[in-house]
């Protein structure tokens, strides 16, 4: 499938259409209690995702990088994932690391300032999130290319946005991902604008799919509003990965409806008009309606739905701010497996310093 | 037991540990087929086979981006950089993650990454292939630094840094490659980081040096006996973490030091060590520590080199400097 749907000839896949139109020969096979549970976790995601913008409003919360808009972008790749696989975020992976299973309330902790809040659970297999734009792809091409030494079938998922696919390090992630023919999905998700820099200006290219064509490997253009349509290309890529057949890479276009951070003010480069079409776009707007067709949702669901998706997030806003602020050591505690004799100097003096200070 | 140069004694290193770890993997411009441009990883692609060592693209971020993937994954990648100024290509990589995903993750995740480079002047070189940039990496938390000045440290390291659980530089200072042969034992043995060695005694003066220097070092001492000093002579072998202990006994005893380095002296390794000298043996001082180094200019080409690079004349001056005040 993905290789009919060519970019360079301004082709993108769409299953679920704005107007609620099915492509049924397109069907990935999601059935109508998957599509409710998924639905269910766009809700928990973009609830979270608000209240983060809330609580650093409120002081609670360090700089936020939100996703709203982007949920069907992250559920629906992220669903056809499979135990084994590895995830690589960048810093706007909220809903991503929550269908990972990676612990809400740890990505609120780091958030709010603290490292111990990227240390997920042994069994999650989601590298911590990195800052440095479209630096990442890099390490997702090592590890699938270890994962294929080691002999396991599984694939690795770096996600990052537009603006990621103009920095150097995405141009050699993707060559040496199509030279080693490693089993790494390329996820982009086009939320349309790097801060204010909009699409445009990031690429002469007309789509960001096509590049892949450059690289000797599929590059597809999907509705990333869509969720049907991202988990099909997903799940269609991740099979290509591990049997052998290489990396894919993803173009979801999408639109990010609020600001890049916490510290931005998205009106000083884009009118509200624009933001308002792409509202009507809202992947939750299409899901609820492609429910209700089934007669699977209702204001009474969606209500309930939501009460249940405050309760969860209302657990992890005081799972977060429960974990106390870290002791200094912590410091310098993880810079090496062992703290160096210069290290522990410096810890050591500090500390007498805040006992002395504390007198 | 047999006689290596150093670029066999790394050989021998890497071989050692490939041979105990499957986990070990080497990987760089040319490291397969060609052996390397200075073949230190020659014969490995025969030996243990394109899954193990292999050829990458021309591109130093990918390289070490790829390596740090590989590393958390569970390997233990050995990553060459075919010069040391082509470093800088991919010093994101290196500061931004492979120093940090452990303190990133707190220590969910580790990064136990080996990364050679060509190091050093003194080979009429071109441009970028005569710098001594490890006060840049040394300046980087998160991040070993060694440099060997033989073959036998330089086994023993290489097998000590494949075996670190963190990210390590492994600076070969190329001027030594072919120049000096000594016994080096076949088997594995490690040379620990973060140790540095006594490699002449003498009661007069504290000379402090690392890499290619510590032939040069040599050579002045034995000039300055002829003066009637005395030079004891330390070789750092870690610029990270450093080993001051080593050094601060010489000081105390001798009250005289000189630092010897090919790189800048500003903000350069050699001030780190006289702070560190300042802070704990400053009343040991008979007079003031003296830089013999390269200087604050771009390394020149082959025709001004020699003009550069301290050579035994300028730290023996050095030497008499230090001892007159």
């Amino acid at each position: 499938m993905i290789e009919k749907f060519d970019p360079l000839k301004g082709e993108m896949l769409r299953i679920l259409h704005p107007d609620g139109r099915f492509e049924e020969a397109l069907d990935p096979g999601l059935n109508d209690a998957t599509v409710q549970t998924l639905y269910r976790d766009m809700v928990v995601i973009r609830t979270a995702d608000q209240r983060a913008l809330t609580l650093q409003r409120q002081g609670r919360f360090g700089t936020y990088a939100p996703l709203i808009g982007q949920e069907a972008a992250q559920v629906g790749s992220a669903h056809a994932l499979q135990k084994g696989d590895w995830v690589f975020p960048s810093f706007r992976e909220t809903g991503v690391l929550y269908m990972m299973r990676a612990p809400l309330s740890g990505l609120f902790v780091y958030w709010m300032g603290n490292e111990a809040g990227q240390k997920v659970p042994e069994d999650v297999n989601v590298f911590p999130v990195s800052v440095p734009v479209g630096t990442h792809p890099l390490h997702a091409v090592g590890a699938a290319w270890a994962a294929r030494l080691q002999g396991e079938k599984i694939c690795t998922v770096a996600y990052f946005g537009d603006g990621g696919t103009s920095e150097g390090d995405f141009h050699e992630a993707m060559n040496f991902a199509g030279v080693f023919q490693t089993p790494t999905i390329f996820f982009s998700q086009n939320n349309q604008y790097a801060i204010s820099v909009p699409r445009k200006k990031q690429t002469a290219s007309k789509t960001l799919a096509q590049k892949a064509v450059a690289y000797g490997f599929p590059g597809i253009q999907v509705d990333g509003n869509d969720l049907f349509a991202v988990y099909a290309a997903t799940k269609e890529a991740r099979e290509r990965a591990v049997s052998g057949q290489g990396p894919t890479f993803i173009e979801a276009v999408t639109y990010r409806f609020g600001p890049h951070t916490t510290a931005d003010d998205p009106t000083k480069y884009r009118e509200d008009a624009e933001v308002e079409e792409w509202k009507k776009l809202d992947p939750m707007l299409r899901l609820q309606k492609y429910l209700q067709g089934k007669g699977l949702w209702n204001e009474e669901i969606e209500a309930k739905i939501k009460a249940e998706a405050e309760k969860i997030v209302n657990q992890v806003v005081q799972d977060a701010e429960a974990v106390p602020p870290p002791d200094p050591r912590e410091m310098f505690s993880f810079t090496f497996a062992e703290l160096t004799t210069r290290l522990k100097e410096q810890m050591d003096d500090y500390l007498t310093y805040l006992k002395e200070k504390e007198k | 037991m047999a006689k290596r140069n150093l670029v066999e004694a790394i050989n021998s290193g890497l071989i050692v540990e490939m041979e105990r770890d499957s986990r070990v993997v080497v990987l760089g411009e040319d490291v397969g087929k060609e052996g390397g441009v200075f073949r230190v990883t020659d014969g490995l692609q025969v030996k243990f086979g394109l899954n193990r060592v292999f050829d990458t693209p021309l591109a130093e971020s990918g390289i070490i981006g790829v390596s740090i993937g590989m590393a958390v994954k569970g390997l233990r990648p050995v990553a060459e950089i075919q010069f040391e100024g082509f470093l800088h290509l991919s010093m994101n990589q290196i500061m931004n993650h492979a120093a940090r995903i452990r303190n990133r993750s707190r220590g969910r995740f580790t990064c136990p990454l080996v990364i050679r480079s060509p190091w050093g002047g003194g080979i009429h070189a071109p441009e970028h292939h005569s710098d001594s940039p490890e006060a840049l990496f040394a300046h980087t938390p998160g991040l070993k630094v060694v440099i060997p000045s033989t073959p036998y440290d330089a086994k023993g390291l290489i097998i000590s840094a494949i075996r670190d659980p963190d990210p390590v530089l492994f600076f070969e200072p190329k001027r030594l490659y072919r120049a000096i042969r000594e016994e080096v034992p076949d088997g594995e043995y490690t040379v620990p980081i973060g140790k540095a060695k006594l490699v002449r005694e003498g009661k007069d003066v504290t000379a402090i040096t690392w890499g290619a220097m510590v032939r040069e070092v040599l050579r002045a001492a034995e000039a300055a006996d002829k003066e009637g000093v005395k030079v004891e002579v330390i070789d750092l072998r870690s610029i990270s973490p450093m080993d001051d202990e080593t050094f601060l006994e010489s000081v105390r005893k001798t009250g005289r030091a000189v630092v010897v380095h090919e790189a800048p002296p500003t903000c350069g390794v050699g001030a780190e060590v006289i702070a560190r000298i300042n802070e704990k043996a400053l009343f040991s001082l008979q007079g003031p520590v003296v830089r013999v180094t390269g200087f604050d200019t771009i390394v020149p080409l082959t025709k001004l080199e020699s003009h550069y690079l301290p050579s035994p004349e300028r730290i023996l001056a050095g030497i008499r400097k230090v001892m007159t005040f």
